[in-house]
């Protein structure tokens, strides 16, 4: 998959931006707004692809590789259940709201409900990434 | 024939769904209220939806339900997704080396 024409470039290229920021304010709005991890998270997945079926495989890998995809989503993962543990560390039980939970409404408010969120977004955009790099290696033979 | 009986299948099925929207729905806008026996207000639905924002500091209910009420089911699915990504990456690994 050697990418596309130069019009559809430029138009990903200028669009990855904004759909990568309203993804990420999705997943960070989670706990004020409809939205949240999951959808966010696919929000994000998208706009990578968007690049990836742009510029061809070969010059997309260099920036997100299929192993920086796996490592972050073992992260996500690992960090919702290092949360999970904070509260068995002090003594409530495990995935309890030990955090301050802050003013009604705020960005920062909610204790660890935006951390989670913020847990599943990486997880499920890495995820995402994942089948996709999964399939298009399964049908081309490059090397991972 | 076949297709006749589809048809008519899907007329009444359709029907059927109009009958049932335009009498036994709730009016628009209005608030669904959960009835167990007497008591309105001491159904769960109900509680969180008083009780959640003080109790869990989030603006958004349904955020409040999903990992503050029940992180654990969450936990789950996101399991779930864990397990379909290894899966799925496994099956296409497989799949290459036998080429």
């Amino acid at each position: 998959m050697a990418g596309m024409t130069v019009i559809v470039r430029t138009i990903a290229r200028l669009l990855f931006p904004f759909t990568f920021l309203f993804g990420a304010y999705i997943v960070l709005h989670g706990h004020l707004t409809p939205g949240g991890g999951f959808p966010g998270g696919v929000i994000i997945a998208a706009s990578v692809v968007m690049l990836f079926l742009a510029y061809g495989i070969e010059r997309a890998q260099k920036r997100v590789g299929f192993l920086h995809a796996e490592v972050l989503e073992s992260v996500g993962g690992l960090a919702i259940v290092v949360l999970g543990l904070f509260g068995i560390l002090l003594g409530i039980t495990f995935l309890q709201n030990v955090f301050p939970l802050g003013t009604l409404g705020q960005l920062f408010s909610a204790g660890n409900l935006p951390l989670l969120y913020l847990g599943v977004g990486t997880k499920v955009a890495a995820g995402l990434i994942l089948i996709f790099y999964a399939m298009l290696f399964a049908f081309r033979g490059g090397e991972e | 024939m076949q297709r006749v009986l589809a048809l008519g299948m899907v007329l009444v099925i359709g029907a059927l769904l109009v009958f049932t929207v335009s009498t036994n729905l709730l009016p628009f806008g209005s608030f669904p209220m959960r009835k167990i026996g007497e008591n309105f207000e001491n159904s769960i639905g109900q509680q969180i939806l008083e009780n959640a924002p003080l109790q869990t500091g989030a603006a958004n209910v349904v955020t409040s339900v999903v990992w503050g009420y029940r992180g654990y089911d969450t936990l789950g699915e996101v399991t779930v997704l864990f397990t379909a990504v290894v899966g799925v990456v496994m099956i296409f690994r497989a799949f290459r080396r036998r080429e």
